[in-house]
């Protein structure tokens, strides 16, 4: 998952509508030289915003330009939301596009649709050949079905970590991240002591404060194998670890160690971590290389893996990021030129060398990940220990408990919780009242998309 | 004895007529009629599995404290909005009809904000108003923790309430000028000779002269703070902290379009245009019933 900030998708939104509205008047035009070429022709919709959309848009671009039988039609939507939302519409009024790209949250309401043609068939059906056993287990078994069926094909992925400034914490004489929750709580408390305004930077986003809490410490986010067992799952949330867990985050706030920055405040996370105002955050690997080209000049910084509970008791954290769906009700010569893309995309070499080298996406399978390794890809000081990120996804083999989140309407759920989590953090609620709340809120919702869904068993 | 205007020609009055049905029926009776059936079934994002709940997403909304907060907050901001606009606006009016020094810029600069988009405005007004950063911050160096939209919901709901106002200025300032220009002069003039000061002039003959532009510019201005102020929260609040800016059009665009259940939002917009129906009625029922059309 990743979050740009709202300038940059305002202005890309535009920019992508103008870029729109030039590109399909020149498609129209060239209507009959692209006839002539005798290329077939496919869509495919995106959701990433801004500069990372660029490089998906490059991508379609590198597609095309290395083969001449088909030809890939790639339209940004502006944002996740909007490219879920448009494929819907689109799939309502049967103008779906053959390829889309879906994030994490979006997955259940795809495996539920009936609309789309699950990956594993499709690759058997128009000879992909795929080793599905190649990918990262915390990678797949986020986007596969309970019985471990992939039905997508995972694309951009990322994960949580833990940015941190070293020289800041030169001065409380350490060398090393923290590694455990409690130990950050110390350091913190030192940090300020030696004289440091911001040790923590942090917001209400659900995903980095509760689920990869969750994950990380084995601790169930929600019934029934975090709701892979059903649509009848309901909210744990509520529960010790997480109230413990978010109180201390609370009282770091009230003792000044720790800061709660949003786009409202005045800077992101990312971006009070990046000018060297507050001395670390958690968030997504796959904003490294933002933050290394908007950093002030020398600030010396590095991930790690985010803190646990207890030392030496950690799981894999979760995968944010997207996969790509292919839609029913295609022509056979869509789907074949569907396929080729597909098979480009996410090969190691022109698919997530490509992504990996463009951002701050891991490569999702394990040959992607020797590719880089053997070509020296993280030894660059600009990538240095990004790959922690793999090496936190692959702590462990992915447990019932680990393997993902899987909530019906998780957008919604996740705004409750993030609502709630807002009550408690500017006090207008103890955490554990704004925490049951949240699940009375959240199990409200999942009832409703259980009763809409009657009938629809979760695969 | 009334005077009527008929067509003789009822096919020629028909074609006529009929485009605009056409637009009015695709583009409003359509999709309003579509919303109600949603409205009373559970839809499934993709459809194909459409179930007929009679009232039950309407209790869940109304039954809803959150629903009821967010229908509190809407109203609050409308009036809010609205009084604060139109007094700016009025003001402006007054001052410009008097012709002071340079009022030919103004009355071109004073619209300028209405041309701007309504996300264009918010994002302006975070940066202006943000706690740490903006512009605005300089008040916490006197009074600290004093304005923080961030964190306090009183602090965010004054923030989207300036920002609706302050797009809205513009606009109803060139009806206020154009309502105080078709004043007769001489009106003026006489009161002014009798002895009557400006400001007595002010409150006695051009503002009730301009009841009938005031009362339509209520209409718009309290309409489009339901259903317009999406882009503003949007960009500004994202309806936080904790739900203190929820307005209801915000909350049926997440509930909707974020979380895709179209039948909860279907039964919200049935709610909020029920809403403004009546407010509508209320003010041609009984403020228009001050208003002297001349």
């Amino acid at each position: 998952m990743v979050r740009i900030e709202a300038p940059e998708t305002q202005g890309a939104r535009l920019r992508k509508l103008a870029a729109g509205m030039i590109v399909g008047a020149a498609a129209l035009g060239s209507v009959a030289a692209a006839n002539a070429q005798e290329r077939t022709k496919f869509e495919f919709w995106y959701g990433l915003p801004g500069q990372l959309g660029e490089v998906v848009d490059k991508h379609c671009e590198l597609f095309n330009a290395s083969q001449d039988k088909y030809e890939a039609t790639c339209v940004g939507q502006g944002s996740y939301g909007k490219a879920e939302q448009n494929a819907i519409a689109a799939y309502r009024s049967n103008q779906s596009p053959t390829i889309v790209q879906i994030f994490d949250a979006g997955t259940v309401n795809f495996m539920l649709s009936g609309a789309i043609y699950p990956a594993n068939q499709f690759a058997k059906d128009f000879g992909l050949t795929v080793d599905w056993a190649d990918f990262f287990p915390g990678i797949a078994s986020y986007f596969a079905t309970s019985k471990g069926e992939m039905w997508s094909f995972p694309y951009n992925s990322s994960t949580a970590v833990f940015y941190w400034n070293k020289d800041q914490w030169a001065k409380i004489g350490k060398t090393k991240a923290p590694e455990t929750w409690a130990e950050l709580g110390s350091d913190l408390k030192a940090l300020k002591e030696a004289g440091v305004e911001c040790g923590f930077a942090f917001d209400f986003d659900t995903w980095l404060n509760l689920e990869q809490f969750a994950a990380i410490n084995g601790i169930p986010f929600a019934s029934l194998d975090n709701g892979y067992g059903g649509l009848g799952a309901e909210l744990l949330i509520n529960k010790a670890p997480f109230v413990e867990h978010m109180s201390l985050f609370k009282s770091w706030l009230d003792a000044g160690y720790a800061k709660i920055q949003t786009p409202q405040v005045g800077k992101t996370v990312v971006q009070a971590f990046a000018d060297g105002s507050c001395a670390s955050t958690h968030y997504s690997i796959a904003l490294h290389g933002t933050v290394k080209s908007t950093q002030v000049a020398g600030l010396n910084w590095d991930v790690a893996m985010l803190p646990v509970l207890e030392a030496g008791k950690r799981a894999n954290s979760i995968v944010g990021g997207a996969s790509l769906w292919i839609m029913q009700g295609k022509s056979q010569a869509e789907y074949e030129a569907a396929a080729a893309f597909l098979k480009y995309v996410t090969a190691a070499d022109t698919g997530q060398k490509f992504l990996s080298e463009n951002t701050g996406y891991i490569p999702a399978t394990k040959s992607g990940y020797d590719l880089l390794k053997s070509q020296g890809f993280y030894n660059d000081p600009a990538r240095l220990n990004r790959d922690i990120a793999i090496a936190s996804l692959s702590v462990a083999e992915p447990t019932a408990l680990t393997r993902g989140i899987r909530l019906g309407n998780f957008t919604s759920i996740r705004a409750e919780l993030r609502a709630e989590l807002e009550a408690a953090f500017t006090g207008q609620k103890d955490m554990q009242t704004a925490l049951n709340d949240a699940v009375d809120r959240a199990n409200a919702i999942l009832r409703r998309y259980e009763q809409t869904y009657q009938g629809a068993p979760l695969p | 004895m009334e005077k009527r205007v008929t067509f003789s020609n009822t096919w020629l009055a028909v074609a006529l007529i009929l485009p605009q049905i056409l637009l009015v029926f695709v583009f409003f009776y359509w999709p309003a009629g579509e919303a109600l059936y949603w409205a009373f079934t559970l839809e499934r994002a993709f459809g194909g599995g459409n179930q007929w709940v009679g009232l039950y997403n309407f209790t869940s909304v109304l039954s809803d404290p959150k629903y009821l907060a967010s229908v509190r907050v809407s109203m609050l901001f409308a009036v809010c909005a609205t009084t604060l606009s139109l007094g700016i606006a009025l003001l402006l009016a007054l001052f410009v009809d008097r012709r002071l020094a340079g009022y030919q810029v103004y009355k071109f600069t004073f619209f300028l904000p209405y041309a701007l988009a309504a996300p264009a405005v918010g994002l302006a007004f975070r940066f202006i108003f943000a706690p740490d950063a903006g512009f605005f911050s300089a008040i916490n160096d006197f009074f600290p923790g004093l304005w923080n939209p961030a964190f306090d919901g009183t602090d965010a709901l004054v923030l989207i309430i300036i920002a609706q106002a302050w797009s809205m200025v513009g606009y109803n300032f060139i009806f206020f000028l154009a309502g105080l220009q078709s004043i007769p002069r001489s009106i003026s003039e006489a009161g002014a000779m009798d002895g009557a000061g400006v400001l007595r002039r002010m409150w006695d003959l051009q503002l009730p002269l301009i009841t009938p532009t005031l009362f339509f510019l209520i209409v718009i201005n309290v309409t489009d703070s339901f259903v317009n102020s999406f882009g503003i929260v949007d960009i500004t609040t994202g309806g936080g902290p904790a739900r203190a800016t929820d307005l209801m059009v915000y909350k049926i665009y997440n509930d909707g379009f974020q979380g895709k259940d179209y039948s909860l939002a279907a039964a919200q917009s049935i709610v909020l245009m029920l809403l403004i129906v009546a407010l509508t009625f209320i003010q041609f029922r009984f403020v228009e019933r001050r208003v002297h059309y001349s």
